[in-house]
């Protein structure tokens, strides 16, 4: 027996575990008078499972905030949740569920881009409003004109931290990008034309796939090419990994990165080796205004840790639904995706929102370093 | 030059672990002529023994000096999973072992899932760090070459394991056993072999190697989550099978030759214009390549000494 048979065994016994999984639950949904359903989808297991988790807090505590003050249109809002376990072809699958099962009115998620296109067509096409917390990659809302997003997008993110390169005088930069992400490939290629176009140097461009744990080949490589800085503009889990290793080749060049660093993990599995390296984030739990300060007490009330940055978009995703359902005085798809479409200068958590034309919201992007194992505050750049 | 080098270095310690884990396939198979698919999983739950003995163990390991404490938990993390490795030949294959050959291939995808889904149940699906057990230093004067201790005992005790394996089979009377089982069950069985014992041995040893390499790997990258051991697993098969399978040396040959050439197509994706994401492709498609011009693998000609 190959390799190749077991695949196909594998796939074999995967689909048949979907379709049991899937056929199991006969609970209707959404029709109950009572109640407003809204539908999420997050990572809670996998390799971004720390982005599911945290989202999920976010929205969860939005929710009950509003049922706490009564609900909206006299009725209370349920929240239900699908895990698509991190994996390729996973969210599109229970969106589809959560559409046709649970008939919820609109659709929170996902953080990481890939998803959100799975999902994004599904909820197109069957009328049903979605808003991703996190989702920066351009190609995400292009869908069609009812997929919203609350972030900054990864034109913005990736020539921010050009930006951000060539303020600290750094002029040679390598790139380490993860293929199998929409999200790493948009956030490199926006830094590289930025960079390039300003008289920077890009020493080197090297590739890996979610999941690798072995980075030393492409490090070595660009090691060779002695850089300033190296962008790496994957999420944390292999972006732990690569510091470590790059410290063991002594290379001592800081690292940059986009939201996707945005974990504890980062710190956990790098140690000491992703010390002064740099992020671009949407939150700083540091921030002294007062309503983050306050959100921060209650987040911390309910769940016991700070929030980060996916919590509190998750938590903003949520909350400017409510605004919408409140505004469009009714729960029907049209008027409730032209109500969250006229969404203008909402004082959220993570910044002042405007969705424009494009379904994007305009907002500032904090950058963030690491010291002593944790992520603080270095300063806000302006769109 | 200098950067060819420390390629190469990278490959070689990669493929040692993949030699490592290698051990274990072209052992069972040796003996029994079967694939043992939940391997990988016995690996990845190796570095989990590793992750809690280090918990529950924590201050006696902080007492004792790194190599005593590092060999603490690899013996004792070998032990259970050889434990596991008997108790699933056991439950899950020693029913099927007078069945068709394919009964037992896909219990063994079974078991595999089972360990996989399991573990997600019990240690969580996100990622955990793995402890350093071992001082992450460079070690010095190799000019501008950087190999770490971790590297450096990585390979020394993939290579005395092997050593220790060969010894086995080569030099004791389990060995002996071993050996005969391999040739013809019945005339061993016939000779006063226990063939029930000599195959849980067989499954005890090979789990044992699988341990001490979830360990070192997840030394060597320390996140580990319960899916760690599907890719690792699968690449040393496929360097068990281009070394030859139930080739001892075979199995280390094919590991350092998937190793350092996964590395340099990463390495030199620039130069030849391949992007480093295809690093596991193009190791496939030599390996697709030398079994047509040597179906039996590089190593696999010599029939007397498959075990």
């Amino acid at each position: 027996m190959n390799s190749t048979k077991r695949d196909l065994l594998l796939l074999c016994v995967g689909a048949a575990a979907i379709v049991g999984l899937t056929g199991c639950k006969q609970k209707g949904g959404g029709g109950d008078a009572g109640e407003i359903v809204i539908g999420e989808v997050a990572a809670m297991t996998g390799n971004t499972a720390t982005f599911g988790t945290s989202s999920h807090a976010g929205t969860q505590m939005a929710v009950d905030e509003v049922n706490a003050a009564g609900g909206l249109l006299g009725k209370k809002l349920r929240l239900v949740m699908e895990d698509d376990q991190s994996k390729p072809g996973e969210a599109g699958i229970v969106a589809k569920k959560l559409i046709s099962r649970e008939k919820v009115i609109a659709m929170l998620g996902e953080v990481a881009s890939g998803k959100s296109l799975e999902m994004g067509p599904i909820c197109q096409k069957a009328g049903v409003p979605m808003i991703s917390p996190a989702s920066t990659n351009p190609k995400v809302t292009e869908v069609g004109d009812h997929i919203f997003r609350i972030c900054f997008i990864d034109p913005f993110q990736g020539t921010v931290m050009a930006k951000f390169a060539m303020s600290r005088g750094w002029k040679k930069v390598a790139i380490l990008t993860d293929t199998k992400q929409d999200y790493s490939v948009g956030l490199s290629q926006f830094f590289k034309e930025y960079f390039a176009k300003n008289g920077g140097t890009i020493t080197g461009e090297q590739s890996y796939g979610s999941g690798d744990k072995d980075f030393k080949a492409q490090l070595t490589a660009i090691k060779g090419g002695s850089p300033d800085a190296i962008f790496a503009s994957g999420y944390y889990n292999e972006t732990g990994l690569i510091a470590a290793q790059a410290r063991e080749l002594g290379i001592n060049a800081p690292l940059l990165g986009g939201d996707g660093w945005d974990s504890p993990s980062l710190v956990q599995v790098a140690g000491k080796a992703i010390e002064g390296s740099f992020f671009s984030n949407h939150f700083s739990n540091e921030d002294t205004s007062p309503h983050i300060q306050e959100f921060v007490k209650r987040f911390k009330a309910k769940h016991g840790n700070v929030p980060d940055a996916m919590a509190a978009l998750g938590y903003d995703s949520a909350m400017i639904l409510a605004d919408a359902i409140k505004r469009a005085g009714t729960t029907e798809g049209k008027a409730l995706r032209d109500a969250i479409a006229a969404t203008k200068d909402y004082q959220a958590i993570t910044g002042k929102i405007t969705l424009d034309e494009k379904r994007n919201a305009n907002k500032s992007a904090v950058i963030l370093t690491i010291k002593d194992g944790k992520f603080s505050y270095v300063e806000t750049l302006a769109p | 030059m200098a950067q060819l080098l420390q390629q190469l270095l990278n490959g070689i310690f990669l493929g040692s672990i993949y030699a490592l884990i290698a051990l274990g396939y072209t052992m069972v198979y040796g003996v029994l002529r079967f694939i043992n698919f939940a391997h990988g999983d016995v690996f990845m739950l190796g570095a989990f023994a590793g992750l809690y003995l280090n918990k529950l163990m924590g201050p006696v390991l902080a007492a004792v000096p790194w190599p005593v404490a590092i060999g603490l938990v690899l013996l004792l993390s070998m032990l259970i999973c050889a434990t596991l490795g008997i108790v699933i030949e056991l439950l899950a294959y020693r029913p099927l072992r007078d069945k068709p050959r394919l009964n037992v291939l896909i219990t063994a995808i079974g078991v595999s899932l089972l360990l996989e889904y399991t573990g997600q149940l019990v240690f969580g699906a996100t990622q955990q760090p793995f402890p350093a057990l071992i001082p992450r230093t460079n070690v010095g004067g190799l000019g501008g070459l950087t190999v770490t201790t971790t590297q450096v005992l990585v390979a020394i005790t993939a290579f005395g394991l092997m050593l220790a394996l060969r010894f086995i089979v080569l030099k004791t009377k389990m060995g002996l056993a071993m050996r005969a089982l391999s040739l013809n069950p019945t005339a061993s069985a016939l000779m006063g072999v226990n063939n029930s014992v000599i195959i849980s041995f067989t499954f005890g040893l090979g789990s044992a190697l699988a341990a001490a390499g979830g360990i070192l790997y997840a030394s060597l990258y320390p996140s580990i989550e319960p899916f760690m051991g599907i890719l690792p697993g699968l690449k040393a098969f496929v360097a068990a099978v281009l070394g030859g399978i139930g080739n001892i040396p075979g199995a280390a040959l094919g590991g350092l030759i998937i190793g350092v050439t996964e590395t340099l197509v990463a390495g030199y994706s620039q130069q030849i214009g391949i992007p480093s994401g295809y690093r596991d492709g193009v190791a496939f498609v030599i390996l697709i390549l030398i079994l047509l011009f040597k179906p039996s693998g590089l190593l696999g000609k010599v029939e007397r000494e498959k075990v």
